[in-house]
Parts: C-alpha cells; sequence; structure tokens
C-alpha cells in the first residue's frame, strides 16, 4: 500500500517516531486563549499605569480592586464548570442571597460572637447552596429540563423564599467577629482574608478542572454527552454533582458577601449571574462547552474591574465600564465562533 | 467450523408498533471478519446495539461462547470483550485523542493522587500513541483536540479505541460510510489488522466491493430476519444483493456447515 498515511503494519517502529506529534507546552500556552485574555488585562493594567500611576499602582488600590471581584470569582469559579458541561446557570445571585439570609438567621438564632457560630453559619450557607444545587441538576438531568429554564425558575424560586423569610427586610444583624476577621481582616495586614478565600477556591477548583477524573468527565460531559454516556459515564450523577459545587459556591459566595458588607444585602444581586457569565465567557470558555480554563476565568473576572476601577481613576465616567465589558464580551463569542468554524471546515 | 464466539438467536425487538427485528439470527466465529448486509431498515444497526448492550432484545437469547448472557447495558458487553465504533463515532470532539482513547477508563496517578482523583495524563498519552502507531493511525498531533483531525483520523481513533479495550468482538457500523477513497483504504487496512490481532470483527455495511474485499462471511438481513449467509468465493455480488433484496432466500445452516 502506498498511501501516506498508513504505516505499513510490519514496521511500526520506524513510523513510530514522526507519526505522532505533540505540541511543545509552550506552543500549547501562547495558542492557548486564555493566554490573549491575560494579555488584554495585562495591557489594560499597563495603560491605566501610565495614565495615572500615583493613583492606579498603589497596593490600596490592587487590594480595592481584588476584593470587589473576589465575590464574583467564587461565582465564576462554579460557573466555569457548569459553562463546559454546556450548561448555564442563572440562579446563582438567588441561591447567594438565600442562602446568606439563612445563614444569618442561623448565626443570630445561635447567638454569640465567636468561631462556633461563623462555622455553624458558614455550613448553613453551604449546606443551603448544595440544596438549590442538587435541585438544579436533578431538574436539568434527570427532568431533561433545558438549564436556562430551570435555573430561571429557580433565581425566582430562591429570591423569593429569601423575601419570605426576612419579610424583604435586609438581616444586619452579623456576628461582629465574622466582619473583623473574614469581612475585612487581612493576613499579615496586607492582603484581605476574602481575596486569599477567593483565590484559593479558584485553585483548588483550577487544580480540580485540569487535573482530575472529575475535571476530565466536566469536559467530555459538554463537549459529547451522547459519547461521554456511551463510554460509561453517568451523565446525569455528574451534571448533578456540577450543579451542586456550584451552587454550593454561591452559598459561599453569599456566606462571604455577608461577611465583607455585614448585611445581606437581598437587592444587590440581580446581575451576579450575567456578571460571572460574562467573566467565565471573556476569560475562553465556551457557551458551546468542553472548552475553557480557571485561568482564563480569574481574568475574565479581572478585567470588568480593573475597567471599572480604571475608568474611574483617570476620570472617565464609569458608566462606560458596562459598554467596554459588553463589546469585551461580545468579541470573546465570537472568537470561540471563529474557531470553531475553522475546525468545522475540516 | 468452531464454536460462535458470539450469537444472537431469534432475537425480536420492537419500537412501539416498529418491528425492527422479527427473530434474527447471527453468528460470529472468533478471529473472523464478518459482514453484516442489508437495506437500509433492515435491523442492522438494531441487532448490532442489542449485540452491544444498548437495546434489550424483547424477545431471543444471547450467546456468548455457548453460554447464554444478559446484556443490560455497554458495560456488560464491554466486561465480554465486546466494543463498537459508532457510526457516529462517539468521540468527544474537544478532548484530544488520547483522551478519547481512555474516556470512561482513565489512567489513575499512582498513589495518594490517584486516590483524590487525579489522572495521568502522561500515561494515557504514551499508551494510546502506542496503540495508533501500532494500528498504523496517524495522527501529526496526539494534543490537539479531536475536533481539528479529518475524517480518516477521527475513524482511526474510534476504531483504534475499541481495539485497544476488546478482547473478543469489535463491531464496526458503517465505517467507510463518511470517508474518501484514500481513508477508505486506510480503514479496510485497518480491519485487517485488527483481525490479525486475534479480534472477531463484524463489518455493518452496504458498500459490497469492500464487504467482498474485506470480509471471511457475510450474513445478510432483511426485514428484521437473517435471510443467508456465505462464506466469500462461495457466492457473487448479485447474489448477495438478491439475498437483500428479496430474490433469493437461504439461511442455510445446512448450507454452511
Amino acid at each position: 500500500m502506498s498511501d501516506v498515511t498508513t504505516a505499513p503494519p510490519d514496521e511500526p517502529e520506524v513510523e513510530a517516531q514522526e507519526a505522532v506529534r505533540e505540541t511543545p507546552f509552550w506552543q500549547r500556552l501562547v495558542s492557548g486563549s486564555s493566554t490573549w485574555i491575560g494579555l488584554i488585562l495585562v495591557g489594560l493594567i499597563l495603560v491605566f499605569s501610565l495614565l495615572d500611576p500615583s493613583a492606579f499602582v498603589d497596593s490600596a488600590n490592587f487590594r480595592n480592586i481584588a476584593t470587589d471581584a473576589a465575590v464574583l470569582l467564587v461565582l465564576a469559579t462554579g460557573m466555569t464548570y457548569v459553562i463546559i458541561t454546556a450548561g448555564i446557570d442563572l440562579s446563582v445571585g438567588g441561591v447567594l442571597v438565600f442562602s446568606g439570609v439563612v445563614a444569618a438567621k442561623a448565626m443570630n438564632g445561635a447567638g454569640g460572637n465567636n468561631w462556633g457560630v461563623i462555622i455553624l453559619g458558614l455550613v448553613v450557607a453551604l449546606a443551603c447552596g448544595m440544596a438549590w444545587g442538587i435541585f438544579n441538576g436533578f431538574l436539568v438531568a434527570k427532568a431533561r429540563i433545558p438549564a436556562l429554564i430551570v435555573t430561571l425558575g429557580t433565581l425566582g424560586m430562591s429570591l423569593g423564599a429569601a423575601l419570605v423569610i426576612t419579610g424583604g427586610v435586609d438581616e444586619r444583624e452579623v456576628p461582629f467577629k465574622l466582619i473583623s476577621t473574614i469581612g475585612i481582616g487581612r493576613a499579615f495586614n496586607q492582603i484581605p482574608w476574602l481575596v486569599i478565600i477567593a483565590f484559593s477556591v479558584a485553585l483548588v477548583f483550577g487544580v480540580i478542572l485540569a487535573m482530575t477524573r472529575f475535571g476530565r468527565y466536566t469536559y467530555a460531559v459538554g463537549s459529547n454527552e451522547e459519547a461521554a454516556r456511551r463510554a460509561g459515564i453517568n451523565v446525569d450523577r455528574h451534571l448533578i454533582k456540577v450543579y451542586a459545587l456550584q451552587a454550593t459556591l454561591a452559598g459561599l459566595a453569599g456566606f462571604l458577601s455577608l461577611a465583607r458588607f455585614s448585611t445581606t444585602t437581598i437587592g444587590g444581586h440581580d446581575t451576579d449571574n450575567l456578571q460571572s457569565i460574562a467573566a467565565v465567557v471573556i476569560g475562553g470558555t465556551s457557551l458551546f462547552g468542553g472548552i475553557g480554563t480557571m485561568l482564563g476565568t480569574v481574568f475574565g473576572v479581572f478585567i470588568p474591574a480593573v475597567l471599572n476601577n480604571g475608568f474611574i481613576i483617570v476620570g472617565v465616567q464609569a458608566f462606560w465600564q458596562q459598554i467596554a465589558v459588553g463589546a469585551v464580551l461580545i468579541g470573546a463569542v465570537y472568537l470561540d465562533q471563529l474557531r470553531r468554524r475553522s475546525q468545522d471546515q475540516r | 467450523m468452531p464454536e460462535p464466539l458470539l450469537e444472537a438467536r431469534g432475537i425480536v425487538k420492537n419500537f412501539g408498533r416498529v418491528r425492527a427485528l422479527r427473530g434474527a439470527n447471527f453468528a460470529v466465529y472468533p478471529k473472523e471478519v464478518v459482514a453484516l448486509v442489508g437495506d437500509n431498515g433492515a435491523g442492522k444497526s438494531t441487532l448490532v446495539k442489542t449485540l452491544a448492550g444498548v437495546y434489550e432484545p424483547d424477545e431471543g437469547e444471547i450467546l456468548f461462547e455457548g453460554e447464554q448472557v444478559t446484556l443490560h447495558s455497554p458495560l456488560d458487553a464491554r466486561r465480554l470483550g465486546i466494543e463498537t465504533v459508532y457510526q457516529d463515532l462517539a468521540l468527544a470532539a474537544e478532548l484530544d485523542a488520547g483522551a478519547n482513547m481512555f474516556l470512561g477508563r482513565e489512567v489513575m496517578r499512582p498513589g495518594l493522587f490517584g486516590k483524590l482523583g487525579f489522572i495521568d495524563k502522561q500515561a494515557m498519552r504514551v499508551q494510546s500513541r502506542e496503540v495508533f502507531n501500532n494500528l498504523g493511525v496517524a495522527l501529526q498531533d496526539t494534543t490537539a483536540p479531536v475536533a481539528t483531525m479529518s475524517g480518516g483520523q477521527r475513524q482511526g481513533i474510534a476504531v483504534s479505541r475499541a481495539v485497544n479495550w476488546a478482547s473478543q468482538v469489535v463491531f464496526m457500523d458503517e465505517p467507510t460510510a463518511a470517508l474518501g477513497v484514500v481513508q477508505t483504504r486506510n480503514v479496510l487496512d485497518l480491519i485487517g489488522r485488527v483481525r490479525e490481532q486475534g479480534l472477531a470483527v463484524v463489518l455493518i455495511s452496504h458498500n459490497m466491493p469492500e464487504v467482498f474485499e474485506v470480509a471471511d462471511r457475510i450474513e445478510v438481513l432483511r426485514l428484521g430476519t437473517r435471510v443467508a449467509r456465505f462464506r466469500r468465493g462461495e457466492v457473487s455480488m448479485e447474489d448477495v444483493v438478491g439475498a437483500m433484496t428479496g430474490a433469493i432466500t437461504h439461511d442455510g445452516e445446512e448450507h454452511h456447515r
């Protein structure tokens, strides 16, 4: 047989050298979409630094940016998993508020100002989130209702339930120890605990996504659900786990928000879902599933945060930030489309 | 003729009012390439999915090495060493070739990391490269997503995966249907190499020249039952086509033996 793509079966060693190559690590790094997003972020930081070095390049300013982005980063971490499975979760803001409300009620009910109460509140917040997530995941995976509809429904349900519990009035009592430590405390008097927690969450779940079987299945389910099923992966159970993870992280975000603002901020999370989806998509994760990295999500969270902060500092109306983020979002999705189109032409 | 490796007897499968299989028989012998041919709607894919554990038959029995078996899921078939290359290939396009090869059967890292769920990407890459080389499947880049590869390469990956995990039988559902001339050539060569590795291959096809080139035997399905079986060399293409279309019928057990 004289065709070029088939190695003769009797001499596989000869072909082995050249038939199969691997792209070197640095080349994958350069061509990866998260690298480009990272460069855009670096570029933004450079531009603002040049425009106003004294105000922008300042540890207090960077601290502000990171603190503002911390809660969103926790939400976006979970959203990365959900979107990689080709799903979506609109309920995060509602679940965040619900978890915060129930956790505040629980802490105030137990009373006291010590770590025991704080841990109680954390566990309650995580459990509330997880319950909503299992509900979401069950409806998506087993009842086969589109995730968009399921989570739109649970967004309203969780937010409504929070309003019913509180009578529409924010819960303003939070143990002071929680505020003074997690809320506004800093490690070594420098790095806010909120930021450390948020980055740790992103790091841990980024490693899980990239290096474990759980992560591999997340990509596989989003890439080709039927192929995953036929490969023996329990797709339904995996989807339930992913939605449960996202909502549990929303519960954690609710707890962090409680610590930071010392109130339940019921009315302040209407756009959390869109912000976290935007961050994930800007970070190179594909809405069609199967593609995405946690590093990209981190960049995607910080691009809007840096834009917002930079515009204020250089004296541009902050409203421009919304316009700029919208443009970046559309650009990111367009790039994803282009890449898919060029692949489909094969 | 030795005992069949895998045998279907009197399989009936209905989908609502559609009678896909009406008492179909089928047999695969060790280390042979058997072609399962039939017109569209003859029940080929249904029969294969029944033998691969995707469907449970309404009636009839499946025998593996002479013993009756029940296949509740593809995993049951897999445990017997039966793998299937589906027509749509069932590859995760965004994952690389090695990841697809080991999908659902990942190699874990040794020690504590493995227990924590960490997968050994390097080991999987090396092992899959070996399989591709042995089967002569040429991939330019094993770390590239499958989506960037040609139809023939994807077929090669799907076949390699099935061959790597099968210990007894590989089903291939229309493996050349979407391929060009050169790629079809490669897949047919690949089928020969799979047989050399000691596996039985069931080739589902209605491309007669292909069937006559690679198959040792031919079994013909028509309207959900087996209507004929032939050995290669004992039959003309016209006879096979006649059996497919109903012009000729002989499910000759006696002819066969």
